[in-house]
């Protein structure tokens, strides 16, 4: 079956959506993610949408879908790299993707959540001199 | 007005989605839109294309390519053969749904184009017309 791979990096989950997204595809990763978090125990979830030439409401829903249910599974997205065409598309259409976070690109992307995480890191006991 | 040329797609399952954006950029493109208006009108024709085929239970999209004096245009005419919508103005309000989704698909898909229009029967089905200027 088609798949979107989802790769472990540290304590983070690399995903980039390289194809146009039929419904069940995106339907998929959501279940693939959720199940990955638990598995992995992730912290930090980055999908880079940079590829990602069309985000209807329907993909804006998944995208949200995933922030939300990461962040009951105690793991922070942040979804990276749209393009301009689609920001103005998506908004213009009413999808404000509220609840995800966003970062211009997958640098900027990891940056965010390292810092997200570290607070945590910290109150582990790893208290910095 | 003048119809250059002329297509018809089946539109049956949300997965047909895909092949609906594909084929609508290739017109898009070849009609000489901006990047962020090929952007517009294939998002519109994705959120048309998935009420066709969830509430609609397939339809039909009929894309043409348009001539009008001197400005260049691309018309997408969804119809299906669904139970048909009760209350126009309620379905194209922002946020109301039936199907579970957000509920922009209809609102949402006008702001994007030039020209909107929708007719419904109930029991006979629903056809809804997007037209974007070059």
């Amino acid at each position: 079956m088609e798949q979107i791979p989802i790769i472990k990096m540290g304590e983070f989950l690399l995903v980039t959506i390289q194809v146009d997204m039929h419904d069940q595809l995106a339907v998929t990763l959501q279940e693939d993610l959720s199940n990955k978090i638990v598995a992995t125990g992730a912290h930090g979830v980055l999908i880079d949408i940079s590829a990602l030439q069309v985000v209807d409401s329907f993909i804006g829903r998944i995208l949200g879908n995933i922030a939300a249910i990461s962040k009951v599974l105690d793991a922070h997205t942040v979804v990276v790299g749209m393009q301009p065409a689609v920001a103005i598309t998506l908004v213009e259409l009413g999808v404000s993707l509220k609840g995800v976070r966003t970062a211009l690109n997958a640098e900027k992307g990891m940056e965010l959540l390292r810092k997200s995480v570290m607070p945590k890191e910290r109150s582990d006991g790893d208290t910095p001199g | 007005m003048a119809i250059l040329r002329a297509e018809t797609l089946q539109v049956c399952s949300p997965n047909e989605i895909a092949v609906i954006r594909q084929t609508v950029r290739a017109w898009a493109s070849e009609i000489g839109f901006s990047l962020v208006d090929q952007t517009k009108i294939i998002t519109a024709a994705s959120e048309l294309a998935r009420n066709a085929a969830t509430h609609g239970g397939g339809g039909t999209l009929l894309l043409e390519k348009l001539n009008d004096e001197n400005r260049r245009g691309l018309r997408l005419t969804f119809e299906d053969q669904g139970p048909g919508i009760a209350d126009i103005d309620l379905a194209m309000k922002e946020g109301y749904s039936t199907g579970g989704g957000l509920g922009l698909g209809l609102s949402g898909s006008r702001r994007l184009v030039n020209e909107f229009s929708i007719s419904s029967r109930l029991g006979e089905g629903t056809r809804v017309s997007i037209t974007k200027w070059v």
